[in-house]
C-alpha cells in the first residue's frame, strides 16, 4: 500500500512539472501584460523598467527556473491585476468553484444510478426511450447555450430560481463560504449545478447502461437465477457492483474535467468561482493568475485520479494495492 | 412416477428475419435419483434443453410449446416467483466454466449464504454452518476460510468444487449439469466427475449430464439421449447405446473415438457439420452425412420409435425391424 502511494506521489509529481511547464510557456502567448498593466499613457522608458523589475525581460529558461523555485516554497507568483499573491486569489475563490462541483456531482450520482440501472433493465420500454432520447439532447447542448437556456426559462419567464451570483451564504472558515446551509443558497446553487451537470449526467446513465447490460448477459448473472435469487438482489447486488467498477474509473476522470467545464458555468452564471476568475484574468493578460490556475487545476486532477484508483482498488477485490508498488 | 417428464418441448428463437426451432418436440423421462446423459455436437440443442428447463432461456429463445413435468407439476406454465422458489432449490444447474459462473466482487461465503437464504428462513451464522459442511463435502480443505476468499483467489477446479456445493446446498432432486469439465485441466475432470457422481449417488439426487464425451457419458450415467439439429435421435440405456448404437450418427459418434482407431491410424470422422437449424434440410437432418440414406430420408422426416428398450429416429433401423417405410411425412 504505501509503496504503491510513493509510486503514485511520483507520478504525480511528474504529471504536475509537465503541466507547470506547458502553462509556463504559454504564457508568452498572451499579449503584452504592461498594456493591461499601465495603460497607454506611460512613456517605453518606464515600460522598459517595469518589465525589469518584473523579470520579463530574462531568457525562457531563466524566467522558469524562478517560476519553478518560487513555486517549490508555495509562490505561484502575483497577480497582475489582484496585487496579491495569485495562489491567495485563487484559493479565495476556490470553495465557490468545489460547491458548484459539489452540486453537480450530487445531481449526477444521485441520478445517474437508478436511470442508467432501469434503462439497463428495461431497455424496451417507453421510459427507457424517453431517458435515452433526452441523454442524447443533453449531450449535444453545449453547456453555455443549456445554462442560458435555464436562465431563460427558469429565472427570467417562471422566476423561480434566481438568475446570477450565490445568494445567501452561511461562513464556515477561512474563506469557505457555503451556499448548502440557507434556502436562499440552494436556490442560487441548483440552476448552475443542474448546468454543469448536463453533459456528464448523460454520459453516465448512457455508460452505467452500456456496463450493466453487459453484465446482465454474464454467466454469473444466469448462474445467480438459477439459484432462484430475487431479481432486485441480482441487479443491484450481483450486476451493479460489477458495472460500477469501469464507472468509478471514468467517473474520476470526468470530476476533473468539470472543474474545467465551471468556467463556463460560472461565466454565464456570474458564480465568484475560479472559473469566472480565470475568464477575467485572461482578458486582463494576468499572466501569472492564468499559470497559477493551471497549476491548481491540474493539481485538482491529479489528487482526484489518485483517490479514484485508491477507491477502485478498495472496491475491486482482484486488485491487490499492497502488491501493485512491485 | 419420473421426477422429471418432459414432453414435446419445442423451443425457438425469435430472430430478426425468422424464427428458427431450435429444439424440436423433444420427450424424455428422468426418474428419482436417475442419471441421464445428453451428448451430440456443438449445436445439437444439448445446453438449450438444459437452460429450457430451467425456465432460463435468454433472450431471444422462448419455450414454444410442450410441458415440463417436475414433481407432478407443469413448470412451463409456472410464474417466475413459483419458478423462482424451484431453482437452486428443487433444481439446481452446474455451469460450464467456474472461472465465470461465480461473481468477481462477491465472496464464495456471500454467494453461498445468499442462496440458503433465498429459500429458507436461516441467520447468517446457520447459513454459514450449513455452507461450510456442503464445502467439506465436496472436499475443499479448511472451508472456514474459503467462505472469506474471491473467486479469483482460488483454481478453476476448486472453483468448480464451490459451484457443486452451492448447487447442492437445498438438497436438490434433479441437478443439470452442463458441460461440467469442459472448461478444466485433464487431470482435474476426472476427479470433478468422481465427484459429482459419487455426491448424486449418496444424495440420491437425479442428475441430467450435457456433454459431448461418450466416454463420461458411459461412466457416469444410466440413460443416454442423442441429440442431433435440436431432436432426439436415440434414447436408451447408456450401456446399450455405447455398445450397441443403431443410429448412424450414433455410430459414427461411437467409431469417431481415439480409442476405436489403432494408433498410427487416421481417426474416423463424420464427413460434414451439423446443419444449422435455420438452414434444416428436408427429410431426415442427418441424411446428407449418412452412408445409409435412402430416397425416403431425403423426402420424410423420420418419427422416433421405440424398440424394445431404445428409441430410435431412423429409416434404415426401421426397415431393419422390420417396419415398412411410411410415406406420410412426420
Amino acid at each position: 500500500m504505501l509503496a504503491y502511494l510513493v509510486k503514485r506521489v511520483f507520478q504525480a509529481i511528474a504529471v504536475m512539472f509537465a503541466i507547470s511547464l506547458i502553462g509556463f510557456a504559454i504564457q508568452d502567448n498572451l499579449g503584452d501584460p504592461l498594456r493591461a498593466l499601465v495603460g497607454v499613457s506611460v512613456s517605453e522608458e518606464v515600460r522598459d523598467q517595469l518589465r525589469d523589475e518584473l523579470g520579463l525581460n530574462d531568457g525562457f529558461v531563466t524566467q522558469y527556473l524562478r517560476f519553478l523555485g518560487n513555486a517549490l516554497h508555495g509562490d505561484l507568483g502575483t497577480s497582475y491585476f489582484f496585487k496579491e499573491p495569485a495562489l491567495d486569489v485563487i484559493l479565495k475563490k476556490m470553495p465557490a468553484t468545489l460547491e458548484l462541483v459539489l452540486g453537480a456531482t450530487l445531481i449526477i450520482v444521485g441520478l445517474s444510478v437508478p436511470l442508467g440501472v432501469y434503462t439497463a433493465i428495461k431497455p424496451k420500454s417507453i421510459l427507457s426511450g424517453i431517458i435515452m432520447g433526452l441523454s442524447i439532447v443533453g449531450i449535444s447542448i453545449p453547456v453555455f447555450l443549456t445554462a442560458i437556456l435555464m436562465i431563460f426559462v427558469f429565472a427570467v419567464n417562471l422566476g423561480w430560481f434566481p438568475s446570477y451570483g450565490r445568494g445567501e451564504v452561511v461562513h464556515v472558515f477561512g474563506s469557505w463560504d457555503t451556499n448548502f446551509a440557507s434556502f436562499d443558497g440552494l436556490m442560487h446553487v441548483l440552476l448552475p449545478s443542474v448546468a454543469l451537470a448536463s453533459i456528464m449526467l448523460p454520459l453516465f446513465v448512457r455508460l452505467i447502461r452500456a456496463e450493466m447490460m453487459e453484465v446482465l448477459q454474464s454467466e454469473y448473472v444466469k448462474f445467480a437465477k438459477a439459484k432462484g435469487l430475487r431479481p432486485m438482489r441480482i441487479y443491484f447486488v450481483h450486476a451493479l457492483k460489477n458495472t460500477l467498477l469501469p464507472v468509478i474509473t471514468v467517473g474520476g476522470v470526468q470530476i476533473g474535467t468539470m472543474v474545467a467545464y465551471t468556467i463556463l458555468t460560472e461565466t454565464v452564471f456570474q458564480w465568484p468561482g475560479m472559473g469566472f476568475m480565470f475568464l477575467e484574468a485572461v482578458n486582463r493578460v494576468d499572466t501569472p493568475l492564468i499559470v497559477a490556475y493551471l497549476i491548481v487545476v491540474g493539481f485538482i486532477f491529479v489528487v482526484t485520479n489518485t483517490i479514484v484508483d485508491l477507491i477502485y482498488g478498495l472496491v475491486n477485490p482482484t486488485v491487490n494495492l499492497a502488491r501493485m508498488g512491485a | 412416477m419420473s421426477l422429471l417428464s418432459v414432453r414435446d418441448l419445442t423451443v425457438k428463437f425469435a430472430m430478426r428475419d425468422q424464427t428458427v426451432t431450435a429444439l424440436n418436440q423433444i420427450s424424455f423421462d428422468v426418474r428419482r435419483g436417475e442419471r441421464l446423459g445428453i451428448v451430440g455436437e456443438s449445436g445439437a440443442g444439448k445446453s438449450i434443453t438444459g437452460f429450457a428447463l430451467m425456465n432460463l432461456l435468454s433472450q431471444p429463445g422462448y419455450i414454444d410449446s410442450g410441458h415440463v413435468m417436475f414433481g407432478g407439476e407443469d413448470i412451463v406454465r409456472f410464474s417466475d416467483a413459483q419458478m423462482r422458489r424451484i431453482r437452486g432449490n428443487r433444481m439446481a444447474m452446474i455451469f460450464q466454466d467456474p472461472m465465470v459462473t461465480l461473481n468477481p466482487v462477491l465472496t464464495i461465503g456471500q454467494q453461498m449464504v445468499e442462496t440458503l437464504r433465498a429459500h429458507r428462513k436461516l441467520s447468517r451464522a446457520e447459513a454459514e454452518q450449513i455452507s461450510i459442511l456442503k464445502l467439506r463435502e465436496v472436499y475443499i480443505p479448511s472451508p472456514e476460510e474459503r467462505l472469506e476468499q474471491y473467486p479469483h483467489e482460488l483454481s478453476g477446479g476448486m472453483r468448480q468444487r464451490i459451484v457443486i456445493a452451492i448447487a447442492l446446498l437445498l438438497d436438490p432432486e434433479l441437478i443439470i449439469a452442463d458441460e461440467p469439465t469442459t472448461a478444466l485441466d485433464v487431470t482435474i475432470q476426472a476427479d470433478i466427475m468422481d465427484l459429482l457422481l459419487e455426491l448424486c449417488q449418496s444424495n440420491k439426487v437425479g442428475l441430467i449430464l450435457i456433454t459431448h464425451d461418450l466416454g463420461v457419458v458411459s461412466q457416469m450415467t444410466e440413460r443416454t439421449l442423442v441429440m442431433y439439429a435440436g431432436r432426439i435421435i436415440e434414447a436408451g440405456p447408456t450401456r446399450q447405446i455405447i455398445n450397441d448404437p443403431q443410429h448412424p450418427y450414433t455410430q459414427g459418434l461411437i467409431n469417431a473415438l481415439p480409442q476405436q482407431t489403432l494408433p498410427g491410424h487416421r481417426l474416423k470422422q463424420i464427413p460434414g457439420n451439423m446443419p444449422s437449424p435455420a438452414a434444416l434440410p428436408a427429410g431426415c437432418p442427418f441424411h446428407p452425412r449418412c452412408d445409409f440414406a435412402v430416397d425416403i430420408c431425403r423426402r420424410v422426416r423420420p418419427e422416433i420409435m421405440r424398440f424394445a428398450e431404445v428409441e430410435i429416429a431412423c429409416h434404415e433401423v426401421s426397415r431393419l425391424h422390420g417396419i415398412p417405410y411410411k410415406e406420410e411425412s412426420a
